[in-house]
């Protein structure tokens, strides 16, 4: 491995220490406390790109590793690298945070505000990045923290509630995953590895869990990804703490944070317990399903609008699950592939939502009439995010959906065709909300309804430009997530001895 | 007649290494330095009390660790006619009690003048009372054990009552006195029985007693018996469930800074015996008392947990908290309990080192900000009192943040790391449901501390006019130090991990 610059952990720690630099400017500087910040996060955003471009195209394994021992005693290191999987999530989260801070003011505050934003990027690419159990938790519970504070702090009326909800729920999912982490070390130790290390991948292929313990240990794990996705029945605490958090804390919730979850599935699910994790696929599956069904009826019944982005946000995450737990090559292609496009629509559905209650302070569907009338651009470009989130060919939404239903199709078939039904759900709910939000004619409150500033218009068109682009030229993300996906197939029929379904109608080129 | 004719045997006293007691000896002689001093001159100028305190504890301090030195190039051994241990574990003990006191001597130094009570005897009882904590962590005999923890004991409860114009802190004092006396009773009942059963109050000697021996020839009821007492007796000073219910009141009722030094030095001091008489003594035995260990930690963590939430005094939350934290040392001595005795003893002992190492130093820290919010008169703890601190004072609001996260085991922290070795130790022993209980009771204490969190950031400040928040030099630099060690640690473990491994080699 070429010891070149530690790009991993310059991913870490150039937000790490923006936080600081950013708590050091005076408060009666605001400009310039955004001004670092802005910096900080598009510091890291480069960073990701370059990642992107230095990365090995075509390689299934890990990359740019860098393992450094920390607390030798426990057997812990600083280990971090990046594959196909957690690659677009790392390059999704470099450049949704500055977009994030742009498109969004909190209006009072700024200084910890941004220090918080700052700090949260930091644990979020850290846990993308752990090869290491401990540092993963570390990551994944000190994400907690400053989204805690950004929705405490900077919320809406119900915001306490709400963020007292998602910090217990979560914490409650992670106080499982962290005896679960031990005790796979611990049980690893006498099960082939003989050492006592956190190392994943060394865990990964070395430890041979009894049947029975396997499982246990893999719902440990999933309990905590599973409320993190969230997976229903785990959910209640999403629409409270998406709706009451202000909006780049909604943005990344919905864009970022979810994928936790989904990533944890995959990374220390699929990856560490092959077995456990085909074994439980009926469960997961159904799970998937009855959240895309749920998610979807429940947004439509929502009166309040982000409310019912936080619902669709429930079903498209049902599709992930459903294409992590169909275990084919193309469902999980299909999935990462996902991860990565509902982060853009539906953050950018946030974003949308956080300025349509700038200008009318309500989120209440009922009151708002007639945009389209008064605010085309502003409509259009609610409408290309909507329609991307809906998943019609040409925007990004499509690839994501149709891989999932294609790979789960003959790996679990009735699952797929239930689940297909959610794309009509989707489409219904979302038209049906665009309909009485932008149509007819504006009434008094509307019509002065502004028209979308410079500024909304930049981070909007960046997100566009990608909605746009991957949905007409996927092949960047997709040929950097199946190698990866690939391997970690190859790797589950190894160790399970099952042979996974590939449907043969997809051929590539053919 | 012929016995009485004989030459009366002179009495010889045992060997003494003084330079070994030296801890002991600093702190003891500065108290009585205090004592004398103080009550022959006229009021020292500010702050000097305070710093000869301080001075004492970071000598005794330096001197434990040189002590430690000594012993990892020799071998742990006893002193005193085989009284007191030699070994690394009380040295621990020892500088941890020292740090406690060295933090908690900043903190009342502003604390006593703000009330208007300056004066040498608070610390000269605080010296004592680490002293006797000091005493409890090395003691090798039970007799030994119990002189430590009366001196403990009695200094806590004059220090409890000693807010002379508060009738809650009187209040706090004869109640602790009362619980206190009685739970002493029962621990020298429990020594008692223990001596009936072996012969011995000496801990080496009770070792050696039931070694070479089959179950059948070992009295057993009396010996179960006594170390029911003696766990009843330690866990009453520890605070664990169900001899916890003297905590919140005394918590609530003593001066603060008090209640910090009763939460740090007083736990570790009694956590030290509770795992030296079970560990050490009664290793034969653990299989009789792991469960009830495994029962007691269990219920301390609920009770401590579940019953803080219905709490609206911040020093009654942090009470309960304790209780809780107890219940997570309780986990390691549970851990601790299955390799007893053997050559390599497992993690749990370590665990619980590395745990009152990081509890004391936060809990301080924890309690000096209470301390500052309660104002004049040592009143002001209901969570009203927090609200809008935040925003008048930032930066004490962040150490409070800080501390309380560490305590509800956020990572980067060392409460993480406390709380994960006690995990680590429970499930390397199986005791899987105790490491599950412990985590999920910590989700519902850490709604404790978001609760503090919400008044001091969120909520707005009250209507009624209060006096402003003071922020006094030592003080500051008391939670200073306590944030920068939480920190600290979270960030860099490998230090404290590294040392209380090398506690489990007991002096026998």
């Amino acid at each position: 491995m070429d010891p070149g610059f530690p790009i991993l952990t310059a991913l870490i720690v150039v937000p790490a220490v923006g936080a600081i630099l950013t708590l050091l400017v005076s408060k009666h500087r605001p400009e310039v406390v955004k001004l670092v910040a802005l910096l900080a996060s598009v510091v890291t955003g480069a960073l990701s790109v370059w990642l992107v471009a230095s990365f090995e195209t075509g390689e299934g394994g890990f990359q740019f590793v860098s393992q450094h021992p920390w607390i030798e005693p426990w057997g812990i290191s600083w280990n971090v690298g990046v594959d196909g999987i957690s690659l677009p999530l790392v390059v999704l989260t470099g450049v949704l945070f500055p977009l994030a801070i742009l498109g969004a003011d909190p209006h009072h505050d700024h200084k910890p505000y941004l220090a918080w934003l700052l700090l949260l990027e930091a644990g979020v690419i850290g846990s993308f990045l752990s090869l290491d159990l401990f540092v993963f938790f570390l990551f994944f519970e000190i994400v907690l923290v400053p989204m805690y504070f950004l929705i405490g702090g900077w919320g809406y009326e119900n915001r306490v509630y709400a963020a007292t909800k998602f910090f217990l729920f979560t914490m409650a999912g992670s106080a499982f995953m962290l005896v679960g982490i031990v005790a796979t070390v611990f049980i690893a130790r006498d099960n082939g590895v003989g050492e006592i290390t956190f190392n994943l991948v060394t865990l990964a292929e070395r430890a041979d869990f009894p049947l029975a313990t396997g499982r246990w240990l893999f719902f440990a794990f999933a309990i905590a990804f599973a409320v993190k996705v969230p997976v229903f029945p785990l959910h209640t605490w999403l629409p409270d703490a998406h709706t009451q958090a202000p909006t780049a804390g909604s943005v990344i919730l919905a864009a970022v944070l979810l994928k936790l979850g989904t990533y944890g599935l995959v990374r220390f699910g699929l990856y560490l317990f092959p077995e456990a994790a085909w074994w439980s696929r009926p469960l997961f599956l159904t799970l998937g399903v009855i959240g895309i069904i749920y998610g979807a009826v429940v947004a439509t019944m929502q009166k309040d609008l982000k409310r019912l982005v936080a619902y669709s946000s429930i079903a498209h995450l049902g599709f992930i699950i459903l294409g992590t737990f169909a275990i084919t090559s193309q469902a999980l292609t299909g999935g990462v592939v996902q991860m990565v496009n509902h982060g853009l629509s539906t953050g950018a559905l946030f974003l949308l939502v956080g300025w349509i209650y700038e200008r009318r302070h309500t989120r209440e569907i009922a009151e708002l009439k007639g945009i389209q009338a008064v605010a085309p651009v502003f409509a259009a470009g609610f409408m290309v995010v909507m329609l991307s989130s809906i998943g019609v060919p040409g925007l990004n939404g499509f690839i994501g959906e149709y891989l999932i239903l294609i790979g789960s199709f003959l790996a679990a078939r009735w699952w797929a065709v239930v689940a297909a039904t959610g794309v009509i759900l989707a489409a219904l709910y979302l038209l049906w909300a665009y309909q009485r939000v932008f149509h007819g004619e504006p009434d008094e409150d509307n019509s002065a309804f502004a028209e979308i500033k410079p500024r909304e218009g930049a981070v909007l068109g960046v997100i566009i430009a990608l909605i746009v682009f991957l949905g007409i030229y996927p092949k960047p993300l997709v040929e950097r997530v199946e190698p990866s996906v690939d391997a970690l197939i190859e790797h589950i029929e190894r160790r399970t001895g099952e042979t996974v379904s590939e449907p043969e109608l997809v051929e590539e080129g053919g | 007649l012929s016995h009485l004719q004989q030459q009366p045997v002179p009495f010889e006293g045992p060997d003494v290494d003084w330079f070994s007691l030296s801890p002991m000896l600093v702190l003891v002689g500065t108290a009585l330095f205090l004592l004398v001093a103080g009550a022959l001159t006229p009021r020292w100028p500010r702050g000097l009390y305070a710093g000869v305190t301080a001075a004492a504890a970071i000598a005794a301090g330096v001197l434990s660790m040189v002590l430690w030195d000594d012993i990892t190039d020799s071998e742990p051994s006893t002193l005193v006619g085989d009284a007191l241990a030699f070994d690394t574990f009380a040295m621990f003990v020892a500088i941890v009690i020292c740090a406690a006191l060295l933090l908690v001597a900043l903190v009342t130094d502003d604390f006593l003048r703000r009330e208007d009570n300056d004066g040498p005897e608070v610390y000269a009882l605080y010296l004592v009372a680490a002293t006797g904590g000091i005493v409890m962590g090395a003691a090798n005999d039970l007799i030994v054990l119990f002189v430590g923890l009366k001196t403990l004991s009695l200094a806590l409860y004059v220090l409890a009552a000693s807010h002379r114009r508060r009738a809650g802190s009187t209040e706090s004092g004869i109640k602790y006195f009362i619980l206190g006396s009685f739970s002493s009773a029962f621990l020298l009942y429990g020594i008692a029985l223990v001596y009936g059963a072996t012969g011995s109050t000496n801990i080496s000697a009770i070792v050696a007693s039931f070694q070479g021996t089959t179950p059948l020839e070992r009295n057993d009821a009396l010996v179960l018996a006594g170390a029911a007492l003696l766990l009843v007796g330690l866990g009453f000073k520890v605070a664990v469930a169900p001899f916890h219910v003297w905590t919140p009141d005394v918590y609530q009722g003593a001066p603060t800074p008090v209640t910090s030094f009763m939460a740090s030095a007083g736990k570790v001091a009694a956590f030290a015996a509770l795992l030296r008489v079970f560990v050490v003594a009664l290793p034969f035995y653990r299989d009789d008392w792991g469960p009830v260990v495994w029962a007691l930690a269990l219920a301390s963590m609920l009770v401590g947990s579940i019953l803080a939430v219905v709490q609206t005094d911040v020093k009654r939350m942090l009470a309960y908290s304790s209780i809780n934290h107890a219940g997570f040392m309780l986990v390691g001595l549970e851990a601790a309990a299955h390799g007893a005795g053997e050559v390599d003893s497992g993690p749990g002992v370590p665990s619980v080192m590395v745990y009152l190492m990081a509890y004391a130093v936060m809990v301080i820290g924890t309690f000096a900000i209470v301390a500052l919010v309660a104002r004049t008169g040592d009143v002001a703890t209901d969570l009203d009192s927090y609200r809008g601190l935040g925003q008048r004072r930032p930066l004490l609001s962040l150490a409070l943040t800080v501390l309380l996260v560490a305590q509800a085991g956020v990572p980067f922290t060392s409460g993480f790391i406390a709380k994960f070795g006690v995990i680590q130790a429970a499930v390397e022993e199986r005791s899987y449901v105790l490491a599950v209980a412990a985590m999920v009771t910590s989700v519902i204490a850490a709604f404790l501390y978001l609760r503090i969190i919400v008044a001091t950031w969120i909520e707005a400040p009250g209507d009624a006019e209060r006096e402003p928040v003071a922020l006094p030099f030592s003080s500051g630099l008391a939670i200073a130090a306590s944030v920068a060690f939480t920190l600290a640690v979270g960030f860099f473990p490998d230090w404290l991990i590294d040392a209380s491994e090398v506690t489990t080699q007991f002096a026998r």
